[in-house]
């Protein structure tokens, strides 16, 4: 087994491990097709997701994971937990640790807690998102769906749309895209681009018009309304005119272009609800293929340990 | 213990700002009372042996975070006058920003009389604004007269232009200076790193280089401006390249501003953040390695004055936070002479005029501190073995705070003994209270 102790990021992955982990979700995207998507690789063993910041969709997709592995599952958010009243990550962390679950699954709304965790327990610690620096689950699946539609990533050339400067699936994506093959292009206004791109396997463009024709994959990053208007962009609208997928530019895409999205969408912003809905959409297999790619992910970290 | 009635330091060669001699330092109440080769130590004299050392002025820090009132938990007084002195310091200038704010008389005769006991001469630093909200002029007069020099809203810069300008003014007739820390807030509004390829990569905000030097190259202009009613401006712990080629402009134009740069930007880059470890978050960020090779040139060709500590504790749990929720700062006064020796690569005189003589005289300490090692001087000294290897234990660190970037470090040059108005504080690298 090439990955673990933890999952922190892609760029620890490597080729290597994200190769590992795709192959070992084929076999339980087959598991989760069945009558009873449920097998006993983990049980007795306990995974908990210990949520500082609120995601529904990512936490009940990791915990569906561990349940059809037949692991238990505790569940932390910081609405019902003693962080709201003050208490450290660092004790928060630990006390759960002390209890002897095998995996903590961490996300937290700054950039490297993950890390900081898993120095201080014994548990595996899966990143579930910290910030704006990785999701890495997030860009499994996002390859996983790209490949089981494509056969591979290849030299497949991807469009990354909007926001990547806040964007922890663009920090995890482009590693991962990268890493197997596929050329990326970053596609946003110069305020919404990191600061700095050095030693980024990317191209940067301003204008989405005269990337699509020849884009493989359009990938929609969440635009962050709230933070973003004002400080970053005049207007949602004008956002929305440099770089939403309209219906109009949906039209412009190859036939075999494939469009995805990280939820939860902003229709009608970066993506027109006929985009999200139309035959070039994968964003409900992204959803699916999720389930499958995080219990190979707890699989991997957790079964070979027993 | 107040002193025996005399201690000779014997062995060591003496180096001040006049330059190196062999020679013994036979000290008596609170001075110097001979200097020269083979002195002979009277009965009942403590004999201190400098075989092998350098005896210097004591170093002189502008840049010390007491904390104290109101954030006792991370450093006092006490504690960090006596980190101090095993750092070869015989006098600290203690920041403002403690709560409530240095920002009149009644705290300035508060902390004066916290130090009255500790292991060094600790100067107090007044804030340039009232509670450094940044809003309207402290008090400055009825500081000055309590015998503070240097003025600082350390931690904010003043960020009003006109603000900064008056307080230029009207300090320049108290005799006093005005240091400031250089960030434009609105630049580097939520930053927890440098602004670069680090921070890019690792998704934290950053602080962009320019924050200082926007904030740098206003004061100057400002400083330009009222340099003629004799107003003087520190610039505290400068981190970037393109503020400090502004500064050595500003210079060469004969603009006469002092600058300081810390041991630790002086040391380490933005690079050590891929750990996420806030123990290495400080204000203003590190800095990559281009900026980090611009502040050693700007120290080694004179342009950067002086190197303080910008000593600052805090306690184990606030660094045990998420990178862009930690307080910035590290400790430093118990390594800032051997990380200044070993990142500068520079010999002992050189870096001794940065830590004692220049900003001696930045403080308004010249009287006491930084002075010759003479007859009839202040014996405000320390010893410094310059091939005595040591790691560092974080554990064994006298502040109260233990976030030092430098954990494990091994050094070459150790502070050995330090005199503070005539009193042996440290002896063999050890306080004596």
């Amino acid at each position: 087994m090439s990955i673990g102790p933890h999952l922190l990021s892609v760029a620890d992955l490597g080729p290597e491990g994200i190769a590992e982990v795709l192959e070992v979700t084929d076999s339980f995207v087959e598991v989760s097709a069945r009558e009873i998507p449920k097998v006993p690789a983990l049980r007795g063993r306990t995974v908990a997701t210990v949520f500082f910041e609120d995601s529904t969709r990512t936490r009940l997709s990791f915990e569906t994971a561990a349940r059809r592995l037949s692991a238990d599952v505790a569940n932390l958010s910081v609405g019902t937990s003693s962080v709201a009243k003050g208490e450290s990550v660092r004790d928060t962390v630990q006390t759960i640790d002390a209890m002897g679950v095998d995996a903590l699954v961490v996300r937290h709304r700054s950039a490297g807690v993950p890390h900081q965790v898993s120095a201080w327990v014994s548990a595996a610690v899966v990143n579930a998102g910290d910030g704006a620096h990785e999701h890495p689950t997030q860009a499994l699946l996002d390859c996983y769906t790209l490949r089981a539609r494509r056969g591979s990533l290849k030299g497949a050339r991807i469009l990354v749309v909007g926001d990547v400067a806040h964007s922890r699936v663009a920090r995890s994506n482009v590693w991962a895209f990268d890493a197997l093959g596929a050329e990326v292009c970053l596609v946003a206004p110069p305020t919404l681009l990191p600061p700095s791109l050095q030693g980024w396997p990317v191209r940067v463009s301003h204008d989405l018009d005269a990337e699509l024709g020849d884009a493989d994959v359009v990938y929609l990053l969440r635009l962050q309304r709230e933070r973003q208007v004002g400080a970053l962009l005049p207007s949602v609208r004008e956002y929305t005119r440099g770089f939403g997928l309209t219906r109009d530019r949906a039209r412009r895409l190859g036939p075999d272009a494939l469009v995805l999205h990280p939820g939860p969408m902003n229709r009608g912003v970066e993506i027109a609800a006929e985009v999200a809905e139309g035959p070039a959409s994968v964003i409900t297999e992204q959803v699916a293929n999720g389930v499958a790619v995080r219990m190979a992910v707890l699989f991997l970290l957790l079964g070979a340990a027993g | 213990m107040r002193g025996p009635t005399g201690v000779l330091v014997r062995g060591g060669t003496v180096l001040d700002a006049t330059g190196p001699r062999r020679a013994d330092v036979a000290v008596a109440g609170t001075r110097v009372v001979g200097v020269g080769p083979d002195l002979a130590a009277p009965a009942g004299w403590v004999v201190l042996d400098a075989g092998g050392c350098v005896v210097a002025p004591g170093l002189v820090d502008l840049h010390t975070h007491l904390r104290q009132p109101g954030r006792e938990e991370a450093e006092t007084v006490e504690t960090g006058a006596r980190a101090a002195a095993l750092g070869g310091f015989t006098a600290v200038v203690a920041m403002p920003n403690t709560e409530p704010a240095i920002d009149g008389a009644e705290v300035v005769r508060e902390v004066q009389e916290l130090a009255r006991g500790a292991c060094c001469h600790v100067a107090v630093a007044g804030a340039i604004t009232r509670g450094r909200a940044g809003e309207a002029l402290a008090p400055m007069a009825e500081m000055a007269e309590l015998g503070v020099r240097l003025f600082t809203d350390d931690g904010r810069g003043v960020q009003d232009p006109g603000l900064m300008r008056r307080a230029l003014e009207y300090s320049s007739a108290l005799g006093v200076g005005l240091a400031q820390h250089c960030e434009d807030e609105a630049l580097a509004a939520g930053g927890a790193m440098h602004e670069g390829a680090w921070s890019a990569r690792l998704g934290v905000p950053g602080v962009p280089a320019e924050a200082e030097e926007v904030m740098v190259r206003r004061d100057l202009a400002l400083a330009r401006r009222t340099a003629p009613l004799g107003a003087r401006l520190h610039l505290q712990h400068l981190s970037t390249a393109g503020a400090l080629a502004a500064l050595r402009q500003a210079r060469a134009e004969g603009l006469a501003v002092t600058a300081e740069a810390t041991p630790h930007h002086l040391a380490l880059t933005d690079a050590e953040l891929a750990g996420y470890d806030p123990v290495y978050k400080v204000n203003p960020p590190l800095r990559p390695e281009s900026d980090r090779q611009a502040l050693v040139a700007a120290v080694a060709d004179g342009t950067v004055d002086a190197i303080a500590t910008d000593h600052a504790p805090h306690p184990p749990e606030a660094k045990e936070l998420a990178l862009d929720e930690a307080p910035p700062g590290v400790v430093g006064l118990e390594t800032a002479l051997p990380v200044a020796l070993q990142a500068l690569g520079a010999d002992i005189g050189a870096i001794l005029a940065l830590m004692s003589w220049r900003p001696a005289r930045i403080a308004g300490l010249e009287a006491t501190q930084g002075g010759p090692v003479a007859e009839g001087r202040p014996a405000n000294l320390c010893v410094v073995d310059l091939a005595a290897p040591w790691v560092l234990d974080p554990a064994r660190l006298a502040s109260r705070s233990r976030n030092t970037p430098f954990a494990g470090r091994r050094f070459e040059a150790r502070v050995r003994h330090t005199l503070v108005a005539g009193e042996p504080v440290v002896v063999d690298a050890e306080a004596r209270r």
